[in-house]
């Protein structure tokens, strides 16, 4: 595939229109303008988990607390609204804003740590793929193809179907659903590093294999790996929310944006807004991510593949 | 191209192979099918008795045959909860899916080809940022959203458009609407870089040179030769589009296989999930198969070259 960066360029080998060099002050000025969108996306995340992690101070109610004399309240400025619930409350009256508040933890925990599982079973699958000549590669390859021709939510559908909806099990099925992207670009950058001089005069030095590949062919990886990691996340907390929104993943009365976006589905008739805040949070989450990790890309190097 | 053939066909054997495992993994290694069949109370007597009626006691390779010759039969047992054939339930269902995933193609090559192509031929200009905006947030958008949102607007308040099910073509609109806008982004990026890189070629120059009007140059040149990037992705993008239409299903009530996967879920019916997932999983694999084809034919250097 062709890199495409944040700002939409495309880099192209050998073929350029481009622009003749700038000087170096304007590059990096150019360069400080095209990271303004992920600038902004990283101000707008460190809001979204502070809120998360300060949660019970922040949120004006119990996420769990009822308030029977204003069921199915709607936000403050429409008609009927009252000021207690700036954001109105669900069917048994709780307030949403809390809720929503509430409700970033489960997808931010799920998330990370899934990410991070993943992330390692990928990379050390990746690593081993490509250091270690055709065979292992062979079989470790085609596991990954089967993996990646696999639409994602049906495995996670169908694990889940066995081992029964839980944040735990939400956060394994997530992981293990997830690690084959990785190996495929780690093990083609492993593959092309494995050939270069400096592994070869590490070979020539007497290194063991495990120094080979944790000190000198890993160290390169870490910003192909830190990019990729950054964008999966955001796939991440979008199918734990699908899964929530099915009933399959964190369950009521717990709050998480998918589950409520799930109840909210009911009563969309008449309350809009209980289906409409957390799936505009779960989307904005998401936004963030993506243009923190494009943003990430750009910075670290423009001409990744990814 | 034989050879090619040959190499793609045994692929194609191994990720069905491996994904008939999979699948009888899910319900024989993972979950124990005598738990979830009995009733609680159950004795340890009656447990033994179903162990063996099952041919649980048998080794794992045993069990697995037996499934593995029975499933290529389209024999995956009856549905726990209906006592029906699993597979007949299932090749029900399959239609509605299809229909909805062309829809969708169609839908997010209708929104893709023509902002894809004005992108690239007006690049940096206002035009294509704003496409580059769209992209970006299409990536980001949690489809399950989208739909509830588009049910709430021209369903409930509009009244325009029917909220759920199937049967006329305005059925259609929303489904394949929400599914387009899931690929969508992708495709677009694709058809832009794609159409970038050609309009570069040397043949581009010669066809302007001859005194080709530019339209006659996108048309006949640039963008054919643009396509074959584009069919290869979205080929293999397949099961992440079948992944969208399970997504899509469930929010429009569409009587798909997904649908039934979920309920099938919800009941503990492992038998149809089981059939769900393999079925699902041969179409993505064939479809795979056809792409790898059809794109080998078109450039000779893909066959040699892999």
């Amino acid at each position: 595939m062709k890199a495409v960066g944040a700002g939409g360029e495309v880099a192209i080998k050998g073929v350029g229109d481009f622009s003749p060099e700038p000087t170096a002050a304007r590059a990096s000025l150019r360069r400080l303008w095209r990271l303004k969108w992920g600038m902004a996306a990283a101000a707008l995340m460190l809001l979204i988990v502070a809120s998360a992690v300060l949660a019970p101070w922040l949120a004006p109610y119990d996420p769990l607390a009822v308030d029977i004399q204003h069921r199915l309240a709607p936000p403050v400025w429409m008609d009927g609204g009252t000021p207690k619930h700036l954001l109105g409350t669900d069917q048994v009256g709780r307030d949403l804003l809390a809720r929503m508040i509430y409700g970033g933890r489960v997808s931010l925990i799920v998330g990370v740590t899934a990410v991070l599982i993943s992330a390692t079973i990928g990379v050390l699958t990746g690593l081993t793929a490509g250091y270690f000549g055709p065979r292992v590669d062979w079989l470790i390859m085609a596991l990954v193809n089967v993996m990646l021709s696999f639409p994602f939510v049906l495995l996670a559908l169908a694990v889940i179907a066995v081992l029964g909806p839980s944040l735990l099990n939400m956060i394994i099925v997530l992981a293990v659903a997830d690690w084959p992207l990785y190996v495929r670009v780690i093990r083609a950058e492993t593959l092309a590093m494995r050939e270069r001089d400096f592994v070869t005069a590490g070979r020539a030095l007497g290194m063991s294999h495990a120094r080979i590949v944790f000190r000198q062919i890993f160290p390169n990886l870490v910003s192909v790996i830190v990019v990729i990691a950054t964008l999966q996340v955001a796939r991440v907390i979008i199918l734990e929310s699908f899964l929530s929104f099915l009933g399959l993943g964190v369950q009521p009365p717990t709050p998480a944006w998918g589950n409520m976006l799930g109840e909210g589905r009911v009563y969309m008739l008449n309350s809009w807004w209980i289906a409409a805040f957390p799936g505009l949070a779960i989307f904005v989450t998401t936004l963030a991510i993506n243009l923190m990790g494009n943003a990430l890309r750009d910075w670290l190097d423009p001409h990744m593949k990814l | 191209m034989r050879r090619y053939l040959a190499r793609q066909l045994v692929q194609l054997v191994v990720v069905i192979v491996g994904i008939s495992m999979l699948a009888f993994a899910i319900l024989h290694v993972i979950g124990d099918p005598v738990l979830l069949l009995l009733p609680q109370n159950a004795g340890k007597a009656e447990y033994e008795r179903y162990h063996k009626l099952l041919g649980l006691d048998k080794p794992i390779y045993v069990q697995y045959w037996k499934f593995a010759s029975r499933a290529i039969q389209g024999d995956f047992g009856k549905s726990w909860y209906t006592d029906t054939p699993a597979f007949r339930l299932v090749l029900q269902r399959m239609a509605p899916t299809i229909y909805l995933t062309l829809a969708g193609l169609v839908m997010a090559l209708l929104i893709a080809l023509p902002l894809g192509i004005v992108a690239a031929l007006k690049r940096h200009s206002f035009v294509d940022n704003l496409c580059t905006m769209i992209a970006v947030a299409g990536q980001a958008m949690p489809i399950f959203w989208l739909g509830i949102m588009l049910i709430i607007i021209f369903a409930v308040r509009l009244k325009a458009l029917p909220a759920s099910g199937y049967g006329t073509w305005q059925h259609f609109l929303m489904p394949a609407f929400t599914l387009g806008a899931f690929l969508a982004p992708l495709t677009m990026r694709l058809v832009r870089s794609g159409v970038i890189e050609i309009m570069n070629m040397e043949y581009i120059k010669t066809a302007r040179a001859k005194g080709l009007g530019e339209w006659m140059v996108v048309v006949k040149h640039a963008f054919r030769n643009a396509c074959i990037p584009v069919i290869t992705v979205l080929g293999l993008q397949f099961g992440q589009l079948l992944g969208g239409a399970i997504i899509t299903e469930t929010v429009f009530a569409w009587p798909g296989v997904a649908t039934l996967t979920v309920e099938s879920i919800r009941n503990q019916d492992f038998p149809v999930v089981q059939c769900a997932v393999v079925l699902l999983a041969l179409i993505i694999v064939s479809v795979n198969f056809l792409v790898d084809m059809i794109v080998g034919l078109i450039d000779p250097r893909i066959r040699v070259g892999a």
